[in-house]
């Protein structure tokens, strides 16, 4: 199990890699990536940033919790800082397990408690050149 | 009277675009998380005419309940609504 905030691009591929064990029959990769509208804006980038010593402890604590929950100890997880182009990816997660149920549910259950919990935030860059802060639910916030 | 103390608190986001990265708050001493929310509330709302999202408040990288007591040298963050992922 490992988790990490990097500040480089992701190689979500090398992540499959790293989870890879003969004892598992499934392997699932999911990744997040910047998307070109958000709530019928035009976006051209996102800036991320965070807290990131609790960023850090509260990524390993879910990882923690999905390694106990779906008994499998095959979980990385990497989250990027920093500006992101539309389609880099921001974040991929990597669970192998004996079976394809379990390693699906982990895997879910990483994605939603991340985006719960972990202090990590995004600025949206726009088009016309305006920036907002946006929260989980997609929606701008007070800037 | 009441001795206070002096809480260096990090922000993030549109908090710390509307207060700075870092504030120093003076409460009584046994101050709870929502004491420092209300007082930190106040400045903002002198500071920007949009409200801001309510924050979680997070204790030495922990988040915590309105009800725990600050305690001196806690690392103490605002946490506004996150969106990682």
């Amino acid at each position: 199990m490992r988790t990490a905030l990097v500040d480089r691009p992701l190689d979500p591929t090398a992540l499959l890699a790293e989870v890879a064990a003969v004892s598992s029959g499934a392997s699932t990769l999911f990744v997040g990536t910047v998307r070109r509208s958000n709530q019928g804006r035009a976006v051209t980038g996102i800036d991320y940033s965070a807290y990131a010593p609790m960023a850090e402890a509260e990524m390993q604590r879910i990882a923690e919790e999905a390694v106990a929950r779906f008994g499998t100890p095959h979980v990385v997880v990497e989250h990027r800082l920093g500006t992101l182009t539309l389609g880099e990816a921001s974040i991929a997660i990597a669970v192998s397990h004996e079976r394809r149920a379990a390693a699906m549910d982990a895997q879910r259950y990483i994605i939603e408690e991340f985006k719960a919990r972990v202090p990590i935030w995004k600025r949206e860059h726009y088009v016309d050149g305006d920036r907002a802060w946006v929260d989980n639910q997609g929606g701008a916030v007070a800037v | 009277m009441t001795p206070s103390v002096k809480h260096r608190v990090q922000l993030f986001a549109s908090w710390s675009d509307t207060l700075g990265p870092e504030v120093e708050v003076e409460l009584p001493a046994g101050a709870r998380v929502a004491d420092l929310l209300e007082t930190l509330e106040t400045q903002a709302k002198s500071k920007s005419i949009t409200p801001l999202p309510r924050p979680s408040v997070a204790l030495n990288q922990r988040y915590a309940k309105p009800d725990a007591v600050l305690a001196a040298g806690d690392e103490i963050a605002i946490i506004p609504p996150v969106a990682g992922g």
